[in-house]
């Protein structure tokens, strides 16, 4: 039994407690959010990034702010600011360090987090609309690193910035003046800095949590609810007289408790880097941004940060040998149209987008097809909940076919990687042609071969 | 030191995606180093070089004077040793020079030098301020191996001494000529001492050498302090793994 004092306490609380929920739906939301959100009771190594990507969105968000008091949006002072707060602002390297670690280990928690939904299929019915908002959270994680990149004004930043918002130029006809307005002027300059510091501090942020809201929103819905590494729906078999599924648990305290020792790990991890190579080796802090930014030195080599080098490879490897590869790989789509539709409706329109794409391969030149597939590239994620024909979710209940095809997506993606951040040579492009076209058949070939591979039945109950 | 250097080697280990981003390093092999922050003498004596030769042409503005009290250096010593121009020891080692004029007389601004050691490296800096060479065609009349046509002439010319560039067959160990895939012998680019400094290779190397290790300090001079604290850090986190793991185990022990 409680002794007197805490009793008294434990009153207060509660009357303050009581006083708040009759007001505000706080007991409805911390039970159907966190201790009657029953979760499958089997997650995996890979069911941490979820909330470790949430934990480096906080971090990031507090650390922003404090680096947003000291920081200059001014082109002549925004280096110097920098510096500023590495050197003379009371633990400002510390706070600077981790906004600028936690932009990498951001990337790192989300494609693993993704990579996790590619092994259980966790995009598929009924978690589409989770993933597509998932999709919208990673572009607009991608526009937010963008923009904060511009900010401490150093070589990389600026020829980085220049060279992607160059990219917008390539699109025809409205391409020069779409990229003048997003600039604000004809090149990088400090009206450029000032409104990518607005986008970056203010803007893509609340974008960003509204989007987090609504993807947790939408995975706690009643029909919705947590995949599984067995990528079976647990809810399908539930408890006649409590309705909770027989294979899951509630969030809190069972996941709660499990996240906690996995976000120490991760500080662990993250700590290793941030303290002892928080550089690491100039692939989170690239050399040349210790340059103070000059619009008249062009870099010898300008590379993005290392989350950015695959799209970027798949931008460079688009030459008019690919343009050629593109085109017959859509003549065979064609006429595997022609053959095997029997449907006239559905066969015009599958003929009309080949004719359509093969007119658009004439008419663009090669720099804006890539600009066109490494925007691909990333957009087609959101496909992915309609391109799976797989009878089952999980890859362990999968064949050959679509354990082989990820393998080779995820090989593509890291070489594609690496070469993003090399010069290019001859052979280089052409390890990352094959690589783009790997990467793209992983996503465009899905319908087919996870149509005819053989599956396994998955079980009744978790494993 | 060696636990921090550890650590630091399997933090970039993780990425183990071969070669590390490129600095730009156009024509010699970089000789390596290390830089070593704990050495207080080598920091002072760098700082003293670097007030002496460099902090005229180049600034460090993002640095104040009273921050050489990080290496151990009183207020005294600093203003009567180190300061020529700047008035009290809060102020930023600027120069006088002028960006027109610096323009106007070596054809560049000469880079302000806070962080040079974070964009360019130890090494690139250790190897570019040994590899001055005479060479009649530029207008300073000096060159550079590391870094070809700069406009800097070789402030530690009386120090170092004058080289030439020589080319000279390339031999393998035991002393046979190499020949290159045209059939041709190899040559190889080498710094021969035309003049002799007042310090011989040793001693100059020696200068070189804490010149450069003062650069890495001021890049970042709260380094060794992050490290300190890091390890720290590590210490508290490993401990809350533990716990946190065993507070797990305890909450899922009936979870089947």
């Amino acid at each position: 039994m409680a002794n007197a004092t805490t009793t008294t306490r434990s009153n207060w609380a509660r009357e303050l407690f009581e006083w708040v929920d009759a007001r505000f739906p706080l007991s409805v939301l911390w039970k159907e959010h966190l201790s009657e959100y029953y979760a499958p009771k089997n997650f995996n190594f890979w069911y941490y990034f979820g909330s470790l990507s949430l934990l480096v969105l906080v971090l990031q968000i507090i650390t922003g702010i404090f680096l947003t008091m000291n920081y200059k949006p001014d082109a002549t002072l925004a280096f110097a600011s920098v510096e500023y707060i590495m050197r003379e602002v009371p633990w400002g390297w510390l706070i600077r360090y981790l906004h600028s670690t936690g932009a990498s280990a951001f990337f790192i928690c989300i494609y693993l987090h993704m990579f996790r939904a590619l092994l259980y299929g966790s995009y598929r019915k009924p978690r589409e609309l989770v993933w597509l908002v998932g999709v919208l959270i990673f572009l607009s994680l991608m526009a937010e690193t963008f923009f904060g990149y511009l900010l401490p004004w150093g070589q990389m930043s600026y020829w980085g910035a220049q060279v992607i918002v160059n990219l917008f130029g390539a699109i025809p006809f409205v391409g020069e003046d779409l990229a003048i307005w997003i600039r604000g002027d004809y090149v990088i300059s400090d009206a450029t800095l000032n409104r990518f510091f607005a986008l970056h501090v203010a803007a893509l942020p609340l974008v960003l949590l509204g989007l987090v809201a609504v993807h947790i929103l939408a995975l706690h819905d009643e029909h919705v609810g947590s995949n599984n590494p067995d990528g079976i729906e647990i809810k399908q078999n539930k408890d006649p007289v409590t309705g909770i599924p027989r294979d899951a648990i509630p969030f809190h305290p069972y996941y709660t408790v499990k996240d906690i020792f996995g976000a120490m790990v991760f500080l662990l991890v993250f700590s290793v880097i941030m303290f002892f190579a928080p550089e690491m080796g100039g692939y989170f802090l690239e050399h040349n941004n210790f340059i103070p930014a000059d619009p008249l030195k062009t870099p010898p080599h300008i590379a993005p940060v290392w989350y950015f080098t695959p799209y970027y490879s798949v931008l460079r490897a688009t030459t008019d040998e690919l343009k050629w590869v593109i085109g017959i790989a859509v003549l065979i789509f064609m006429l595997w149209a022609l053959v095997r539709h029997s449907r006239n409706t559905a066969r015009m329109m599958l003929l009309g987008v080949g004719v359509v794409v093969l007119a658009l391969l004439v008419v663009l030149e090669a720099k804006v097809w890539g600009v066109l597939l490494m925007g691909a590239s990333v957009v087609i994620f959101a496909f992915l909940p309609w391109l799976d024909r797989s009878p089952v979710k999980s890859i362990r209940y999968k064949g050959w076919m679509y354990k082989l095809a990820l393998t080779v997506f995820v090989i593509a993606f890291i070489v594609l990687g690496y070469l993003g951040m090399q010069v290019p040579t001859p052979t280089a492009t052409r390890i990352a042609q094959v690589s783009t076209i790997a990467y793209f058949a992983f996503f465009l070939l899905m319908p087919w071969y996870t149509a005819i591979d053989r599956t396994k039945p998955p079980p009744e109950r978790l494993t | 030191m060696n636990v921090k250097r550890i650590l630091a080697a399997l933090a970039a280990a993780a990425l183990a995606a071969g070669a590390s981003p490129a600095r730009a390093a156009e024509g010699a092999k970089l000789d390596d180093i290390e830089a070593n922050l704990t050495d207080v003498a080598s920091l002072q004596s760098g700082a003293r070089t670097f007030v002496n030769y460099c902090l005229n042409c180049h600034s460090a503005s993002l640095v104040r004077y009273n921050a050489l009290r990080q290496i151990d250096l009183t207020e005294e010593q600093i203003k009567d040793n180190l300061m020529f121009t700047a008035e009290k020891i809060g102020m930023p080692m600027a120069i006088a020079m002028t960006a027109r004029d610096a323009k106007s007389w070596f054809g560049t601004v000469p880079p302000d030098l806070s962080v040079i050691a974070r964009a360019r490296g130890a090494d690139w800096l250790y190897t570019y301020l040994r590899t001055f060479y005479r060479d009649a065609s530029t207008p300073t009349g000096w060159n550079n191996m590391v870094y070809p046509s700069v406009g800097m002439p070789h402030v530690l010319w009386k120090l170092q001494g004058e080289q030439v560039l020589k080319e000279v067959p390339a031999t393998t160990r035991d002393g046979r000529p190499v020949i290159g895939e045209d059939g041709q012998p190899r040559k190889l680019a080498k710094l021969e001492p035309l003049v002799p400094g007042r310090q011989s290779t040793a001693e100059y190397d020696q200068t070189v050498y804490d010149l450069v290790n003062f650069l890495v300090w001021m890049g970042e001079p709260n380094q060794l302090e992050r490290k300190r604290l890091g390890v720290w850090v590590l210490f508290g986190l490993t401990v809350l793994v533990f716990l946190t793991y065993f507070l797990k185990l305890a909450y899922w022990k009936n979870v089947h």
